[in-house]
């Protein structure tokens, strides 16, 4: 239990490092959002602009201010959606992501487990050959080349399934196919490996032989065991799931949160850039706590 | 073969021959690297050099078609899987030296250096490290492109390159660092490292005649498992437009000029097809040759 409490303890921290060096990082830089306006802006609307934003203070004053708004939560003023602040934008876009985000979750969980699970006992030729076929999409085939693909295929050709935007419940079956495929594969994958460990050790024999039925073996005694692994994976693999998703959003145009990161990017949106690498760090780091709380509650060996 | 005969280095040779997939992908990349290196000289056909007949579809003068500009596929596809292998290759390299070095120092100082550095790293693994990507590739375009303009122009998209394969290689040595600290940790009990310590081996001497020898397998096989991470990541960022900037290519970024042509009028699907099967061929052959190099490094069930 300690070294969780210390984990806990380390996100305070880890915001203040993540907000100081993205700071420094982007702040330090000479110039500003509002070099490409100089042209066009005369000096006093410059003037203006900058003391809205207070860049004209010194540097250090921009930081403890930005700390400040910070410990209270506020993010700050978005520099390109002049009347949004940063976390108005994350308040609109969150939903949307963390949604597509779940359901791709479940999709990965939904068909990772059950055909890892199957593909392990090695009865069914189909499982089997599903599990190596899944397996080889998810190494061979990124996220950014099965969304087109689905697009092309299930939207273009065949026309079953709109290829863009968001609303329609229709409109959520690639984008979450397309980031849920990749991570089922890696999940059909791990349980497969673990169970098929699992079902030679020990205590699956001893529940053998006192006569359990082979299914209760199984369900009961074996693929408890084999998930430990897999839910000790899914903590670095939301860090992929997060990048997958910029990719998703940008390929099905949805208005999420990723597809405002990337294009802060473009626009030099310093405030949002920092707001979403703050909002992303701080995301991970709890859901590897949850992760981590999970497999405590399940494994006895390290319940406390 | 007798392996009752045989040095660990003639076994290990023998298990990697033994897999199929992973032999058929080492030839295939090593055929990419030579067709991706000395092609685009063979065909003599300036990747970047727009012709008058965009959109054409795969003939016999263009083999992979043409693109938007008029620009012929495979010349494009061939430079872009030239830069997708080098920053594989690049990024793995720096991923290699970070990764080693912090495991190595680690490992062998133990005690509470041990404990803080293994906690880094843990924290490191739970950030967004491609955003971190980004923000450096950011801070190099407000940064350095606009000083380098006014100085030395030519050199910015290699520089532009370098700074990207530099920021992947140094987001990428967490699991490395891992796996050689955990060896380092085992190694350093064993008797010929006390035997070495015993006679005054000077620790340089030690780190490199004796651990390092030992720990080869294990980076081997975790670099292997790295350089697909990095094409992919580097194909990422190109396929989002942080990466490569035009006319350079890299397979991301063709993936995503085919993926920007989709639309319900007209399926140009060989912008798309071309490089994305290129792309599934090398992850698959780099995947292959990582599992190949595993079972034999790492045997589990004594084959």
């Amino acid at each position: 239990m300690k070294s969780l409490w210390a984990r806990v303890a380390l996100i305070p921290v880890l915001v203040w490092a993540v907000a100081t060096l993205s700071f420094f990082l982007l702040r330090a830089v000479p110039g500003g959002p509002f070099d490409r306006e100089r042209a066009a802006a005369s000096r006093e609307v410059e003037a203006a602009l900058k003391a809205r934003y207070h860049w004209d203070e010194p540097l250090w004053r921009q930081y403890l201010r930005y700390l400040g708004n910070l410990l209270q939560g506020d993010l700050g003023p978005s520099l390109k959606y002049r009347n949004h602040s940063v976390n108005d934008l994350l308040v609109q876009t969150v939903p949307v992501s963390l949604s597509l985000g779940a359901m791709a979750f479940g999709v990965a969980m939904g068909l990772g487990i059950p055909l890892g699970t199957l593909a392990a006992l090695g009865r069914h030729r189909w499982a089997d050959q599903a599990a190596g076929l899944l397996t080889l999409v998810g190494v061979c085939i990124p996220v950014f080349v099965l969304g087109p693909f689905l697009i092309l295929v299930l939207g273009l050709w065949l026309e079953w399934l709109p290829v863009a935007l968001w609303g329609h419940w229709k409109n959520a079956v690639l984008p979450t196919l397309t980031l849920g495929l990749y991570f089922a594969a890696r999940i059909s994958r791990w349980m497969r490996e673990g169970l098929q460990e699992v079902l030679k050790s020990p205590h699956v024999q001893a529940a053998r032989a006192k006569g359990l039925s082979e299914s209760r073996v199984i369900l009961r005694h074996a693929v408890p065991v084999a998930l430990l692994p897999v839910v000790s994976y899914t903590g670095p693999m939301l860090a992929d799931l997060l990048t997958g998703s910029f990719v998703v959003e940008n390929v099905f145009q949805i208005p999420g949160t990723g597809a405002f990161f990337i294009n802060s990017f473009f626009s030099r949106d310093y405030t949002m850039m920092m707001g979403m690498v703050l909002f992303y760090s701080v995301l991970l780091q709890g859901l590897n706590l949850v992760s981590d709380l999970l497999l405590r509650w399940l494994d006895p060996r390290i319940r406390p | 073969m007798n392996p009752d005969r045989s040095s660990p280095q003639r076994l290990a040779v023998h298990r990697f021959r033994k897999r199929r997939g992973a032999v058929v992908g080492l030839v295939f990349l090593l055929l990419a690297t030579a067709i991706s290196g000395v092609g685009p000289v063979i065909l003599g056909v300036d990747p970047n050099q727009g012709g008058d007949s965009p959109f054409a579809p795969p003939d016999a003068r263009h083999w992979m078609g043409t693109d938007i500009h008029g620009r012929d596929l495979l010349a494009r596809v061939l430079v872009g899987t030239r830069i997708s292998l080098m920053v594989g290759a690049v990024g793995a390299a720096v991923s290699l030296v970070i990764g080693v070095g912090w495991g190595l120092v680690s490992g062998w100082r133990g005690g509470r250096t041990d404990a803080w550095m293994m906690r880094l790293v843990d924290v490191l693994y739970a950030l967004p490290t491609v955003v971190w990507v980004m923000l450096a590739l950011t801070l190099f375009e407000t940064r350095c492109v606009g000083w380098l303009s006014e100085r030395w122009p030519a050199s910015i998209p290699a520089l532009r390159l370098g700074a990207m394969m530099i920021s992947l290689g140094s987001v990428s040595w967490l699991t490395m660092a891992r796996v050689v600290r955990a060896q380092v940790l085992s190694l350093r009990e064993r008797p010929f490292i006390l035997a070495a310590q015993s006679i005054g081996v000077s620790p340089s001497r030690l780190m490199l005649r004796h651990l390092l020898p030992n720990l080869a397998g294990v980076v081997i096989v975790y670099l292997t498992l790295t350089v697909p991470a990095v094409v992919l990541y580097e194909s990422f960022l190109s396929f989002l437009g942080l990466g490569v900037r035009p006319p350079q290519a890299s397979l991301g970024s063709l993936i995503a000029d085919g993926a920007s042509q989709l639309n319900p009028v007209r399926v140009r699907w060989w912008l798309l097809m071309f490089p994305a099967g290129l792309m599934a061929l090398l992850l698959g052959a780099l995947n292959g040759v990582g599992e190949g190099l595993r079972s034999a490094f790492e045997p589990r069930d004594g084959a």
